[in-house]
């Protein structure tokens, strides 16, 4: 009797503003087109028949890269910005609390609770500690690496004395020459993959096993809770 | 200071007329890029400036340099600008040898401080007290030291003095390294390549010579006039690469119909070098228009990134030689084999869990 009148209660706290939900999609949009059309400059499909002059697919494929990598960082400086003026929960990414003991505390919990260690899960409004974590040094650092190398390469090709070659280009030397910025600019890629594919994956776990809602936030906003236990 | 010729007068013993004289400084302007009007200030200065004493070592190298510089296309160029230096050791080149050849050096280090020029073939290596160079009796490394002390300005002659080259690749056993590393407090311009383009060696001289300074350099110490824009930047099978068609084996249609080299591994993408607007063997050809691609060799490390034929770089670190890809499908390979195997575990744990809370 009792068990059918137990109500699954659920509650709800308002924590991506619509500017940062916009700003996570715009960029789920570039780095899946960054990654492919990378991919292809690269290792460039196979060649095109017919004469040069009626195809410019190397063209279109650069062009897309290099639009898909312009929206991708004024995106990420806009970003940036909202972490000033947007909630709290907007800075969680830029600003991990690296000299909080409780914070370290519970990252161990975390990894406890994915080690299978912990029979439940903690509740948070933003980012569990351990994503806090995972977010800053994939995604953030990561990001703004591929948006410095990506615009030295692009000065390269815009020409010495460019914008992207003043304020960018100084990285090339940095890293020796042309070829290995290259290299490294490919296997940011591959980082940003690998975050790619653990982002999703503990996404849906989360979704899931978590006591909070994770995928309907991204897209709506507000995070609800499943149960009213405490934390 | 002893006095010494002026260009001009170096030429006209030389039997050129004023009128070849002229014709040689409009086409040196337009070389240099510089506009008509700079045609009779560069004659102005060859008729007024007196022969800069140039000293040319040799560390380490092959000799490539000296062999593309005697070889610059323009007779002119090459009678004018070797007679234009005074060019008073360059034991290769000169007549004298031995001990006699080691104390000209030594003269002009005394004579001229201050006012040479130090152009530098080779590269120093510093293991075992640079005893992998010896220079009369010396090692090069001295050498080097003690006349880069009092040059006016120094020149890297292609890639070894520029960045290292062969003899600094992996593992470099004797420790061979460019020669800004050993003259720290001097001007460098940097003219890589293995070798330069004579008329690229030519200009640069050419042009410190008329203008009695530097040319502008890049970040890396490079004469911006000549290594300014990749070879990808002017190549003319450009066209071919924006429309996605590539030589895909060396024997295939399109290595006859001229396609780009960019999947059999060319390096023009990478590298800096006028090898496609300036050309070689007097503007005859240049690698890519043989058919081959090119090898970047005025980048430096050039010899390390893997194959010469390949796109992708090797990266070494990773033990058995791997590119970028390899390395990226692996780790993600990796990490979705280990998310598979997450999920799975996650499944049974909540099924497990639910049949606990029935």
């Amino acid at each position: 009797m009792s068990d059918e009148l137990k109500q699954r209660k659920q509650t709800a706290v308002y924590v991506y503003e619509a500017p940062l939900r916009l700003w996570h999609w715009v960029t789920v949009f570039s780095i899946v087109t960054l990654c492919v059309t990378g991919y292809f400059i690269g290792s460039p499909l196979p060649s095109q028949p017919g004469e040069a002059i009626d195809n410019y697919l190397m063209g279109y494929i650069r062009f897309a890269h290099f639009t898909a990598g312009y929206i991708l960082a004024i995106g990420f400086i806009g970003r940036i910005y909202w972490a000033f003026v947007g909630n709290s929960h907007a800075r969680e990414l830029f600003l991990p609390p690296f000299f909080s003991r409780k914070w370290w505390k519970e990252i161990g919990h975390e990894l406890r609770w994915y080690l299978f260690l912990e029979k439940t899960p903690r509740k948070y409004i933003g980012h569990n500690p351990l994503a806090q974590l995972a977010m800053f040094f994939f995604f953030v650092l990561g990001n703004t690496f591929m948006i410095l190398t990506g615009f030295a390469l692009y000065g390269e090709g815009l020409g010495a004395g460019s914008w992207a070659d003043q304020w960018f280009g100084w990285i090339i030397p940095m890293m020796g020459q042309s070829q290995d910025v290259h290299t490294w600019h490919h296997l940011g890629m591959w980082y940003l993959i690998t975050f790619v594919m653990i982002h999703v994956y503990v996404a849906i776990r989360e979704d899931i096993m978590s006591r909070q809602s994770l995928i309907s936030t991204m897209v709506g906003g507000w995070r609800m809770f499943k149960d009213d236990r405490p934390d | 200071m002893p006095q010494l010729e002026t260009f001009y007068e170096v030429m006209r013993r030389q039997g050129i007329t004023r009128r070849s004289f002229l014709k040689y400084c409009s086409l040196t302007a337009a070389a240099l890029g510089l506009g008509p009007t700079y045609a009779p200030q560069i004659a102005h200065a060859m008729e007024t400036k007196q022969r800069t004493p140039v000293l040319w070592l040799h560390g380490l190298e092959c000799t490539c340099c000296s062999e593309s510089f005697i070889r610059s296309a323009h007779p002119l160029v090459k009678d004018v600008v070797l007679s234009m230096i005074s060019l008073d050791y360059d034991d290769t080149l000169m007549a004298s040898a031995g001990h006699q050849a080691e104390a000209i050096l030594e003269e002009t280090i005394q004579k001229y401080k201050g006012e040479y020029i130090l152009a530098v073939e080779g590269n120093p290596p510093l293991n075992e007290d640079g005893m992998f160079c010896i220079v009369g009796g010396k090692p090069f490394l001295d050498q080097l030291k003690h006349a880069a002390k009092d040059a006016k300005a120094v020149i890297a002659w292609g890639s070894c003095a520029s960045w290292g080259c062969v003899q600094a690749a992996r593992p470099n056993p004797t420790q061979a390294v460019p020669i800004h590393k050993v003259i720290t407090d001097k001007p460098i311009i940097k003219v890589p390549g293995c070798p330069p383009i004579a008329e690229v060696m030519t200009g640069v001289i050419t042009y410190m010579l008329t203008f009695g300074k530097l040319p502008e350099l890049d970040r890396q110490g490079r004469p911006k006039m000549f290594y300014g824009q990749r070879i990808h930047d002017k190549c003319y099978r450009r066209p071919h690469f924006d429309a996605g068609q590539f030589v895909e084996e060396w024997d295939d249609e399109g290595a006859r119909k001229g396609y780009c080299l960019y999947k059999v591994g060319c390096k023009g993408p990478t590298t800096y070098n006028a090898c496609s607007t300036v050309r070689w063997n007097e503007g005859v050809s240049f690698p890519i228009q043989a058919g081959h691609g090119c090898i970047g060799c005025s980048e430096d490390g050039f010899w390390d990134k893997g194959s010469f034929y390949e796109r992708l770089s090797n990266i070494p670190q990773f033990g058995i030689e791997k590119n970028a890809d390899e390395i990226g499908t692996a780790v993600a390979g990796a990490v979705g084999t280990a998310i598979a195997a997450h999920a799975a575990v996650s499944a049974v744990k909540r099924a497990t869990a639910k049949g606990d809370q029935e």
